[in-house]
């Protein structure tokens, strides 16, 4: 059995690249992105500070302070070039990764953390943001999203949904029922998949024989590997395809070509499944760097402006630290609100219990 | 009054909720076209369009978990599984997604989806289409499981769960379909709430609850016991979760004797549930330990035994005279 699906990585042309690990730009015929320089240092300021918040997070785990954390480092641009493709009435429906795209969505940072935390499962209102809860059961958004997909057609709304998955999850069952439903009703939708090699521990092949992409011609509709370290060809990718959707031709497959730099989360220890350089090659396709040497060769910023957007990651790593140690504990009383949205007799009696039995300690 | 079966009462449920709220979808495999391979949705999908009656492909985590991506975009979706048997693939999206995304918003979220499964057996069928799967429901916080018994209970029940805004498993006793009665759709007047417990039949010596089908083979057994002089209070529970204790805990201590009757196994079934809770709230007014009926812990026999496997008048009238022995 040859595996193959990791062919078409860098230097194919079946990869959409815009912007090379060494910042040089290069043409699509199918994709182009007409950016301005304030756009370029725009979306370099957005993988800066999302990595910065990353990292801080990872810190607040090794601290105590977060049960446990699950690292974007790596998947920056993938992340940031699709959420930036997004308009306002567009629907994102995450992972538990997708900190860059939550900051796309005008999340604040510290909401996640509540989830990481444990102080809740969930710390925003998906319909304020139109970006939808984290998931962690692998897969079960996509169902989600299609039927949300669903209803924008129901609506007849000029808008579309993105749902953002890992390699992993695409050995799903509702992954693949999600492709089918998308498919036959001709959804609103973009399946984003960050194709970042690892499983936890499971490389690529272990989920398939193919890539990935290629797997969407199955179901009836396009897929597209697009370099997800390039924060420009992921934006310009995903942007087409939403518009795709919005008008009515139908979902999308993209595999963002990317690599988890960091472990699954901060329980992990990638040192016990994979070797050093293979890091130390994707290293070198770092999606920060190369956004950085384009600006710098084609004189679009200076060291100033490196250095102000570096001073922010540091303030805005501060206050996440520090809103973070605010955060203050639920009350026992909370674990019984919201389970229903009405009135539920045997909540309300076990609360009451509950509530009598806590106020015998305090006499 | 209209003469309805309880599939038609079911339907003509659902048509009123779909004329009431355009947001009201009915989605599931062969509701459309078909009409359901029970025939509850028929016509349905002629008179509101393919938009509003979804024939789904054949995947049922496929039809819950789009409902829910309906429901965040509110629509309200009525969910057809087309046989009891069949809801375990949707497993991860009832009791992982639907059951507890409410909670994990902080309140943001509501999801009105409901969920009809044509439950329980007694009508010859292969195996995996006779089940009763209500307890692995009934354990899962966030959902609300309902069981009607009869025609003007479907009618009135499913017009009353798809207008809640909590996710409902709505349990249809499947050999029932075709029972009739009379029932005045013009006024709501008579409705009773959603998880309101009904005395069926009232009496004075045991008290036997049940829900679903085994609501009429216990009125059966509570007539044929009057030949041995006994008055035997029938309750259709109609609500497992949220349960109508004040209704139940009220009849154990006034009869003192509780048989519990449903077509699941009785080990771990919902009955266990109820026997435990009469006998921490009734405990000083039991003349005999709460007794279940119920099918055996062996899966759903083929359809030449299920006579032997699923209780009938006779078995229940041996846990009412067991109840008397103590």
């Amino acid at each position: 059995m040859t595996v193959d699906a990791s062919r078409g990585a860098e230097g194919s042309p079946e990869l959409v690249q815009l912007l090379t690990p060494e910042g040089e730009r290069v043409e699509h015929p199918d994709y182009d992105i007409d950016l301005t320089p304030e756009d370029v240092r725009s979306l370099y300021r957005d993988l800066v500070l999302v990595r910065r918040i990353d990292l801080e997070a990872v810190a607040l785990q090794r601290q105590g302070e977060l049960g446990i954390w699950a690292s974007l480092l790596g998947q920056e641009a993938a992340q940031i070039g699709s959420g930036r493709a997004l308009t306002d009435v567009d629907m994102a429906f995450p992972t538990y990764r997708e900190h860059g795209v939550a900051w796309c969505r005008d999340v604040d940072p510290v909401k996640l953390l509540g989830l990481f935390r444990g102080v809740n499962h969930g710390g925003w209102d998906p319909k304020e943001h139109n970006f939808h809860l984290y998931t962690i059961v692998i897969g079960s958004q996509t169902l989600h999203a299609v039927g949300y997909a669903m209803g924008i057609q129901r609506d007849d709304a000029n808008a579309a949904t993105i749902v953002y998955f890992g390699d992993g999850a695409t050995s799903q069952g509702d992954v693949n029922e999600s492709f089918i439903w998308a498919s036959v009703f001709n959804a609103p939708i973009v399946f984003f998949c960050q194709n970042n090699q690892w499983a936890i521990s499971e490389p690529l092949e272990k989920q398939t024989r193919i890539p990935l992409y290629r797997r969407a011609s199955g179901f009836g509709f396009p897929g597209i590997r697009v370099d997800g370290n390039d924060v420009f060809a992921c934006l310009a990718v995903t942007r087409k395809a939403l518009e795709a959707a919005r008008t009515g031709q139908g979902p999308t497959l993209i595999e963002a070509f990317t690599y988890r730099m960091g472990a699954h989360t901060t329980t992990d220890d990638p040192t016990r499944y994979r070797v050093a350089s293979e890091l130390e090659a994707w290293k070198l396709k770092d999606p920060i760097e190369r956004v950085k040497a384009y600006l710098f060769k084609n004189e679009l910023a200076d060291q100033v402006f490196f250095d102000s957007v570096d001073g922010e990651a540091d303030q805005l790593g501060a206050d996440l630290r520090r809103r973070c140690l605010a955060m203050p504990d639920p009350e026992p009383l909370d674990i019984f609100d919201h389970v229903y949205s009405e009135p539920h007799a045997l909540i309300d009696q076990e609360r009451a219990q509950f509530a009598a039995y806590l106020e015998g300690f305090e006499k | 009054m209209t003469v309805l079966s309880l599939s038609k009462a079911l339907n003509e449920g659902m048509r009123k909720a779909m004329e009431d709220d355009s947001k009201v979808l009915i989605m599931g495999e062969d509701v459309g076209k078909l009409g359901g391979v029970f025939r509850v949705t028929d016509g349905l999908q002629k008179d509101f369009g393919e938009d509003r009656v979804i024939d789904t492909p054949l995947a049922e985590s496929g039809i819950i978990g789009t409902a829910i991506g309906l429901a965040l975009r509110g629509y309200r979706p009525v969910c057809e599984i087309q046989f009891d048997g069949f809801v375990f693939p949707a497993a991860d999206q009832i009791i992982t997604q639907l059951a507890k995304m409410p909670m994990r918003s902080l309140g943001t979220i509501k999801l009105p989806v409901v969920i009809r499964i044509p439950c329980g057996g007694g009508i010859g069928a292969v195996e995996h289409h006779s089940e009763s799967p209500e307890a692995y429901f009934t354990h899962t916080a966030g959902l609300r499981v309902v069981a009607c018994s009869n025609p003007a209970d479907a009618y009135t029940m499913i017009q009353q769960a798809i207008s809640s805004d909590d996710p409902v498993l709505f349990f249809e006793p499947k050999r029932r379909y075709w029972e009739k009665a009379d029932i005045d759709t013009t006024s709501t007047d008579w409705w009773t709430p959603l998880h309101a417990a009904k005395v069926v039949r009232s009496g004075a010596d045991a008290t036997l609850l049940a829900y679903g089908p085994m609501v009429k083979t216990c009125l059966e057994a509570a007539t044929a016991a009057e030949d041995d002089g006994r008055s035997l209070e029938v309750i259709d529970l109609r609500s497992l979760n949220p349960l109508d204790e004040p209704v139940v805990m009220e009849s154990a201590r006034r009869t003192g004797r509780v048989v519990v009757v449903h077509e699941a196994p009785v080990n771990s079934g919902f009955g266990a549930e109820l026997a435990a809770r009469i006998t921490e709230q009734c405990f000083y007014h039991l003349e005999a330990p709460v007794l279940r009926v119920g099918g055996f812990s062996t899966p759903y026999p083929p359809s030449k035994l299920e006579e032997h496997y699923l209780p009938d008048l006779d078995r229940v009238l041996d846990a009412v005279d067991r109840t008397f022995g103590y």
